[in-house]
């Protein structure tokens, strides 16, 4: 899982079946230090984010189909899958 | 998943079988204020997109699932048409 921070929600109509019915937001990978980085991702939310949460986002297609109980294996990667509440960082470099 | 912008298309006459009646498009990915983050790619389009297009696409082993009846040998692929981003 890695670290994200959630800046904002995406509408989309015309997407594959397994999206129907699943709310997309935009959030941006984060470092424990909490420094915004690049590469903004679209995940599935199962949790109920809120834009500016600091959220935890599995990326790996198994994990997301097994979350929304789908039987099959669906084109999906990114699901937030828990808020975070804290982040207790001790010393020592984390990139 | 990812934001892209789709700029063009390619064609290619042979291919894999699997790819036939394939739509391959030319894809920028995108960051929410459109800039690029890396190169161009070639994405398999799933969800009939068009040229200008802002889309969202799948990468790694999911992107063969894109097409419900067939295994596509793809490692992008586009599934779903951004109406609008709010951040």
């Amino acid at each position: 899982m890695i670290l994200c921070k959630v800046i904002g929600s995406i509408v989309s109509t015309i997407k594959h079946d397994c999206y129907k019915s699943t709310k997309l937001m935009l959030v941006r990978p984060i470092s424990p230090k909490e420094e915004i980085r690049k590469g903004t991702i679209v995940a599935v939310d199962t949790v109920g984010a809120g834009k500016g949460e600091i959220v935890l986002v599995a990326s790996e297609g198994r994990s997301a189909s097994e979350l929304l109980e789908f039987k099959c294996r669906m084109p999906m990667r990114s699901v937030i899958i828990g808020i975070v509440d804290t982040i207790s960082l001790k010393s020592g470099s984390a990139a | 998943m990812k934001l892209g912008r789709v700029l063009g298309k390619v064609w290619a006459t042979i291919k894999d079988p699997k790819l036939k009646g394939v739509k391959l498009y030319i894809m920028q990915p995108v960051d929410e204020y459109e800039n690029p983050l890396g190169k161009a790619i070639i994405a398999a389009d799933a969800i009939s997109s068009r040229e200008g297009d802002l889309v969202f696409w799948v990468s790694g082993p999911e992107a063969t699932l894109a097409f419900d009846d067939t295994q596509i040998p793809s490692d992008a692929s586009i599934v779903g048409l951004v109406d609008r981003l709010d951040t």
